[in-house]
């Protein structure tokens, strides 16, 4: 009996020791510098890219380890918070930035960087610098929201495509006796929401009205033209803009650009991903030359500037203050000294991503997609601002509340007045 | 005299079952993942915390908050019908299907293979196909074209709720189909000779002697399902979001999102706590509802 025992209690412990050590392992500890990035769309031309570097730097061997978009956002968080952050941090910039740097966690790059922020286009670059000192560099595309349209669909219902709110205002009834749905939107991924809502405000009032909102200013939420353009969306709502089905329509499927291709609807709002996903899913339609594109209106009597774009300008390089000093120093060297060559730029061209720099005109003119990306490139340089994505750019916490209650405004479950109030009560929590 | 009975009894039970000492790993993990973590979630409730920097206790504000939204008395109201709802959908369904499954026929073998497919699919799968299948645009509705059938399944707020129970339940039914069918196969043929004898016919059959021999699978299938039900996440979570308009945003979403999408993990942690405080309510009360604490072999007291 007392031998039974001790193997017993010898497995147990043996069994805890195992899980410990496993655990252990996962963590890693070495001095090799880490990355995380994403999956899909341009995010394999900047894996090959580290790699790349890493076998022609002596000494440097970067440890690449890629995540899906919603899964990396929870992780990174969680892992900067923690102290466990890798080398080199993706990110967004916006509310997110502020907040990291407000703790510390990030590290000064102000100096390597100088050399790169000469070639990159300032509307976008600007993001990742805070109060004068640059905390985060543009990686990879720009990603401007434009409006996508069927030429043919168009052209059946006697219409072009709209330039002014009102001209948008009068194709409306025009396509659905058509019996097309004018626009597409994909309601249930709740985020496309805000490229209407955004673009609206951003006309109405200018830049400075959500740049009050981000400043974390009281009652930023009610300025009159977020008013206004929530009260325009549910005109929309109720003129019949849109999809009936619209909030069950879903973005990760593709099914709002889908929608477009199809001709069942007019157009779509979109970012400029769905450019390469339509070229992907359709290619036919892409190739017909039916798909046309252009920015998003003017709006007649708005304050502010109609060249101005909404979207997300990239994503951004950040280094964690976490990190070793040797691995800083590898991060910081390939920033410095590799991001954006000539290889890269290429590669994203290739895949029909815009890369944030100055001076790529003919570059784009040699590719397949220069009809698109010589628009959405002229549109960016253009562009008095290129404002952040209002889910990127607010303080983490109003984030999900922003979306909900957008969605309820155009589920016109909640007036345009309701959602003030029930932002602003966000605001500075 | 019972006593003298009774206690010899209980002291051979004791002896001839294994020592704690077998147990020690499973309690130690249980310990380890268990309760030190759900230790930390309580702790955590008296905390503000966003994930970043360090949590600094805030006594009992965080709870008073999340008691006061309405976010949480929707979210608790919507898990009691999800709840409630989802088994009075599943219950029969899977008693009926598994008392069907568990005849001897070569056709009922072959469907039962069928109806047992569902659980082999992974949910995140089950989800994304069932959106499809659901879509304005591209689903059953413009496929079939029939006015009657709702041209938004998952956007419309008002029937969300009860399009996901179904597609949670078309998940799970054949998981306790199979309970049941196992439960059936195991009453003796003999019962039935003898009722047959009796002259019962088969709606008695089934009321008299099917459902009375089935209580304790009964039991066994319905715990698993409330308290299965009280915290399932991940199908509703594919299907909607907790949306739309917050239609399906039931407690564990509620927690999800109030912990990883706006980064409140006090909140979180408070909501977690509820969440466990009504699930071990749940169990225990069936428990006792049941008696299955005094379960003793169905044959011996048959």
């Amino acid at each position: 009996m007392p031998a039974r025992r001790t193997t017993s209690v010898v497995a147990g412990l043996s069994a805890v020791s195992l899980l410990a050590l496993s655990a252990c392992g996962g963590s890693g500890g070495d001095e090799n510098p880490d990355a995380w990035v994403l999956n899909g769309g341009v995010w394999p031309v900047v894996e090959e890219d580290l790699d790349r570097y890493s076998e022609e730097t002596e000494g440097v061997d970067f440890q690449v380890e890629s995540f899906a978009n919603d899964v990396y956002k929870e992780r990174i968080r969680t892992a900067v918070g923690s102290g466990e952050a890798p080398t080199m941090i993706v990110g967004w910039t916006g509310g997110t930035l502020l907040e990291y740097v407000e703790e510390d966690y990030l590290v000064d790059i102000t100096e390597q960087t100088e050399g790169l922020q000469d070639r990159l286009i300032d509307s976008v670059a600007d993001n990742g610098v805070v109060d004068g000192t640059t905390y985060a560099v543009p990686m990879n595309n720009m990603q401007p929201v434009v409006l996508y349209y069927n030429r043919q669909v168009l052209a059946d219902a006697g219409v072009e495509a709209p330039t002014t709110w009102q001209e948008l205002m009068d194709v409306v009834p025009a396509l659905e006796e058509q019996g097309v749905h004018p626009f597409s939107l994909a309601g249930n991924s709740r985020w496309p929401y805000l490229m209407w809502a955004s673009y609206l405000t951003d006309r109405l009032g200018g830049a400075e009205v959500f740049e009050a909102v981000v400043a974390g200013e009281e009652d930023a939420w009610s300025h009159p033209a977020i008013i206004e353009a929530m009260e325009r969306c549910q005109e929309l709502v109720e003129a019949g803009a849109f999809d009936p089905g619209f909030a069950s329509v879903s973005a990760d499927q593709n099914e709002d650009g889908q929608l477009v291709a199809d001709g069942e609807a007019a157009m779509v709002l979109q970012g400029s991903w769905v450019y390469s996903r339509l070229l992907q899913d359709e290619p036919d339609f892409v190739e017909s030359g039916d798909l046309g594109f252009t920015t998003f209106p003017a709006v007649e009597g708005g304050e502010g500037d109609p060249s101005s774009i909404v979207g997300n300008p990239a994503n951004f390089w950040s280094i964690s203050a976490d990190a070793s000093e040797e691995q800083q120093e590898a991060a910081s060297g390939y920033l410095e000294d590799s991001l954006f060559n000539e290889e890269y730029v290429d590669g994203m061209l290739e895949t029909g991503n815009l890369p944030p720099l100055t001076g790529l005109e003919d570059e784009i003119a040699e590719t397949e997609d220069q009809e698109f990306l010589g628009f959405a490139y002229d549109a960016v340089q253009e562009a008095d601002t290129f404002q952040l994505s209002w889910d990127q750019a607010v303080a983490p916490s109003q984030v999900q509340p922003l979306l909900e209650n957008l969605e309820k405004v155009f589920l016109q479950e909640m007036s345009p007045e309701e959602f003030a109030e029930e932002m602003n009560a966000t605001q500075g929590q | 005299m019972t006593q003298t009975v009774t206690s010899p009894k209980s002291d051979a039970r004791r002896r001839q079952g294994p020592s704690f000492l077998m147990a020690l790993p499973a309690v130690l993990f249980f310990g380890l993942f268990a309760l030190v973590p759900l230790a930390g979630v309580v702790v955590l409730s008296f905390m503000s915390w966003d994930g970043l920097g360090t949590p600094s206790f805030n006594g009992l504000d965080t709870w008073f908050r999340i008691l006061q939204e309405d976010q949480t008395r929707n979210a608790l109201w919507l898990t009691f019908l999800f709840v409630v709802i989802s088994y009075v959908f599943q219950a029969p369904v899977a008693l009926l299907l598994g008392v069907f499954m568990a005849g001897q026929q070569k056709y009922r073998a072959f469907l039962s293979v069928l109806y047992f497919l569902p659980l082999l699919f992974s949910s995140v799968a089950v989800g994304i196909t069932f959106q499809t299948l659901f879509s304005p645009n591209y689903g059953l509705s413009p496929a079939l074209g029939w006015d009657w059938l709702p041209a938004q399944w998952l956007g419309d707020p008002n029937i969300a709720l009860l399009v996901v129970i179904f597609v949670v339940g078309w998940c799970f039914v054949p998981f306790h189909s199979l309970l049941y069918q196992a439960g059936v196969r195991q009453i003796p043929a003999t019962i039935y000779e003898a009722a047959t004898i009796d002259g019962a016919g088969r709606m008695r059959q089934f009321f008299s002697l099917t459902l009375p021999q089935l209580r304790y699978t009964i039991i066994t299938s319905s715990t698993l399902m409330l308290v299965g039900s009280l915290t399932y996440f991940d199908l509703v979570f594919v299907l909607t979001q907790g949306g739309p308009a917050g239609a399906t945003r039931i407690l564990p979403l509620d927690m999800y999102i109030t912990g990883f999408r706006e980064y409140d993990m006090g909140g979180a942690s408070a909501i977690a706590v509820i969440l466990v405080a009504v699930g071990v309510t749940l169990s225990l009360l069936l428990n006792k509802i049941s008696g299955s604490s005094r379960m003793e072999s169905d044959k011996a007291g048959a």
